[in-house]
């Protein structure tokens, strides 16, 4: 085992995951790979969504393959610290609108 | 962030101005380890080694490695610090290959070419042998140079000549960064010039082409899409339109293997390259359909090769000896700049080699 637990290095061995379990691992690659294709939505759309929730995951792997995938597609770094907000904003906003339970709890709890 | 040079790497007296040098890097390290496959041995996996030439369809001449431009990611290390320019005598050699030659293309490269004092003469000259297409690469800004290249589009008019320009963005920070302040401006200025009499416009036979290769260590995304991307952009920004665009990967030699080095992303580069390997790509490699000739008229299988000092390993290596068919009996000199080609799509000075 390494001494820490990421290693940009593993992300290259990504595929090696279906050596262990071949059939399940091969579904998912391939599903995988027709998610990315172009579709209703552009390639370069889907890296952007891609990129902003390999941030809200906080995936090291996926930041580094989504960052990369992104310039790749042109996209410039203004678009993707916009699309990294987006996440950012759904994040604290998912945080923020769990606090009308606490206040239905306090209003309920509370003479 | 790195910042832009203002001189080649010769000028610096940079180590990677050795071909050999170069050559080195390229042979050593990873690829000497075992770590990733030589290109050689790649190749051989697939049956396609040795590389041979199919039927020769572009000579591409170099007229020199003078340029306006200090790129940071050149890979002939042009810039106006280069004094290495093609005679008059050699481009006569040049024009007697060019009334003769099988090839339907002649594709003029540099640096500048139009910095060359003779790019006109040998221009004139060069358009009256009747070859099919007549590419020159012009780097856009050298037209806003100075005052005795403005007539450029006029001039290339005239010809009927084929302009196939760099433009690394839609944006201009994307573009001042790669090829240096400013840069993004004058292009756009030189475009409007070249749409103007007729360049580029939707079925106009005066063919515009852009050329983007990417701004760093990566790989260039799919050319359709990016083709789109460039043209909505362009238009929309600046009412500017052209033909198609060429979406070419940096090869690891010259300034950007500097680069590559310096910023300690060439073993990543490298791997990116090798796992991105398409051997549906190399049957397409344009080292099987092109001659590149120096502005010293020594012969090369690509321009690439010309820069790392490789040349054709034929009888015929100069242009003062050139035989097509003495030529097309030889073996394609290779090494690990090789996968820069067989990426993905692939790559040439034409685009993707695959579709």
């Amino acid at each position: 085992m390494a001494n820490n637990y990421y290693d940009p290095k593993d992300l290259r061995k990504f595929g090696e995951i279906t050596q262990w379990s071949e059939e399940l691992g091969n579904k998912f690659f391939d599903y995988y790979g027709k998610v990315f294709e172009e579709g209703a939505l552009t390639a370069r759309e889907k890296s952007l969504i891609a990129l902003a929730v390999s941030h809200t995951e906080q995936c090291p792997y996926c930041i580094d393959a989504y960052t990369k995938d992104s310039l790749e597609r042109g996209v410039t770094k203004e678009q993707m610290m916009e699309a990294i907000h987006v996440g950012a904003a759904i994040k604290s906003g998912a945080t923020l609108v769990h606090a009308t339970m606490m206040m239905n709890k306090v209003n309920k709890l509370e003479m | 962030m790195a910042k832009l040079k203002q001189q080649s790497l010769r000028k610096r007296d940079n180590e990677l101005a050795s071909a050999n040098r170069q050559l080195e890097i390229l042979n050593g390290g990873i690829f000497e380890n075992g770590e990733l496959p030589t290109f050689a041995k790649k190749i051989m996996q697939t049956n396609q080694f040795p590389l041979r030439p199919k039927k020769l369809e572009i000579l591409q001449i170099n007229l020199g490695y003078m340029c306006n431009q200090v790129c940071e990611h050149c890979h002939v290390d042009a810039g106006p610090d280069r004094k290495e320019i093609m005679t008059w005598e050699t481009m006569q050699m040049c024009l007697e290959v060019i009334k003769n030659t099988g090839a339907h293309t002649l594709d003029l490269t540099g640096g500048a070419p139009e910095m060359n004092p003779n790019f006109r003469r040998f221009v004139d000259k060069a358009s009256q042998a009747g070859i099919k297409d007549f590419i020159v690469r012009s780097n856009l800004t050298i037209i806003r140079a100075n005052k005795k290249y403005h007539d450029l589009p006029q001039f290339f008019k005239k010809h009927n000549v084929h302009v196939v320009s760099s433009m690394p963005h839609w944006t201009r920070g994307k573009t001042d960064k790669q090829r240096g302040e400013g840069v993004f401006d004058m292009s756009i200025t030189a475009l409007k010039q070249l749409n103007a009499v007729g360049y580029g416009m939707p079925g106009s036979n005066l063919k515009l082409d852009l050329v983007y290769n990417p701004n760093g260590a990566y790989l260039p995304g799919d050319q359709t899409s990016m083709e789109k991307e460039f043209k909505s952009a362009l238009l929309a920004d600046f009412n500017i339109q052209f033909h198609s665009l060429f979406a070419i990967t940096n090869l690891p030699i010259s300034r950007f293997l500097d680069y590559l080095i310096a910023s300690e992303n060439y073993e990543e580069y490298m791997y990116q390259l090798v796992e991105a390997y398409n051997p549906g790509a190399v049957k397409n490699v344009m080292c099987t359909n092109t001659i590149s000739i120096s502005w010293d008229g020594w012969l090369y299988d690509c321009d690439f090769n010309q820069m790392l000092g490789l040349k054709v390993a034929s009888k015929v290596t100069h242009i003062n000896q050139y035989n097509e068919s003495i030529l097309s009996d030889r073996d394609i000199v290779i090494s690990q700049h090789c996968y820069g080609c067989t990426a993905g799509a692939g790559s040439s000075c034409q685009g993707v080699v695959t579709t």
